[in-house]
């Protein structure tokens, strides 16, 4: 995935430490995404994703932070979103990535549906922390 | 900080309408709150008002599938009514089918739902 986090500016952010942070950040996504002209099925999926994975930030990360931006490039406008936290990380991160699969009572769907509900996603994680970067594209 | 979701008993049914983006203890409340319910008035069917809802993720999916079992052990039928168009293309898309949850449209056929399973909701 391109380094979009480095040209979404100006960017918001959302410090998540406890669930009503959580709700906080996916209202600030969709005003984001409403703002950026995306359709509501577009816009539905996307905090969708956003509220799987603020949760996850702060179920295993321990809280860190989310920062969001409107986007555009080649001509197309879209929405940023990353979740950074300095938790333990994610061990084996193509499991984590399976449908069903989870460490804890979860249903192991979040990981895995916020990627198929958004158009890029990326993953890096290890002892210092997980960060989470997905765009949804206006179409 | 922790509000909770009023759960009104209309005749024999529990009615529950969200009507606001809900944190995850209030998700987690509200769950408590009817299975105590069912239980304390003996009510035979249970609707959960969904329309106000902009997105349903996996916990408050999680929630509607588990009420729906759980109710149903103890004697009540529960109809999620008014989910909109793109949250069910949403959950479908997440992985969540939400296999065992009765739905209906809104409100009104809700209820008509509940009759025809035999619980008249009067
Ligand atoms: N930010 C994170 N830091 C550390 N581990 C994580 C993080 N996010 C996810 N994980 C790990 O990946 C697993 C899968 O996450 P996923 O969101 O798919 O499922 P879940 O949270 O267990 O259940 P669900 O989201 O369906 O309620 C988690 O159980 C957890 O072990
Ligand atoms: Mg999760």
């Amino acid at each position: 995935m391109k380094d979009y986090g480095a040209s979404a500016t100006p960017a918001e952010t959302v410090q998540v430490a406890t669930s009503g942070d959580v709700v906080t950040a996916r209202q600030m996504v969709r005003t984001l995404a409403q703002r950026g002209g995306l359709g509501l099925v577009h816009q539905t999926k996307l905090v969708t994703a956003a509220s799987e994975l603020g949760r996850n930030m702060l179920v295993y990360g321990g809280g860190g932070v989310v920062r969001a931006a409107a986007l555009s490039d080649a001509g197309r406008s879209g929405i940023y979103v990353e979740f950074r936290d300095e938790g333990p990380g994610i061990p084996d991160v193509e499991l984590a990535l399976t449908d069903g699969w989870t460490s804890g009572n979860g249903m192991g769907l979040g990981l895995s549906g916020a990627r198929r509900l958004v158009d890029e996603f990326d993953i890096a994680s290890g002892p210092e922390g997980t960060t989470v970067r997905i765009v949804k594209w206006a179409r | 900080m922790s509000d909770r979701v009023p759960v009104l008993k209309i005749g024999r049914v529990l009615l529950v309408s969200i009507q606001q983006d809900l944190e995850d203890q209030m998700v987690m409340d509200l769950q408590d709150d009817l299975s105590r319910r069912i239980v304390d008035t003996g009510a035979k069917g249970v609707v959960i008002d969904i329309s106000a809802l902009e997105i349903v993720d996996s916990f408050v999916g999680r929630m509607l599938a588990d009420n729906a079992s759980v109710s149903r052990l103890l004697g009540a039928e529960t109809i999620v009514v008014g989910m909109r168009p793109a949250v069910a293309m949403t959950l479908v898309e997440l992985g969540l089918s939400l296999k065992g949850v009765r739905t209906a449209l809104n409100l009104e056929r809700g209820l008509k739902l509940l009759r025809r399973l035999g619980t008249d909701p009067a």
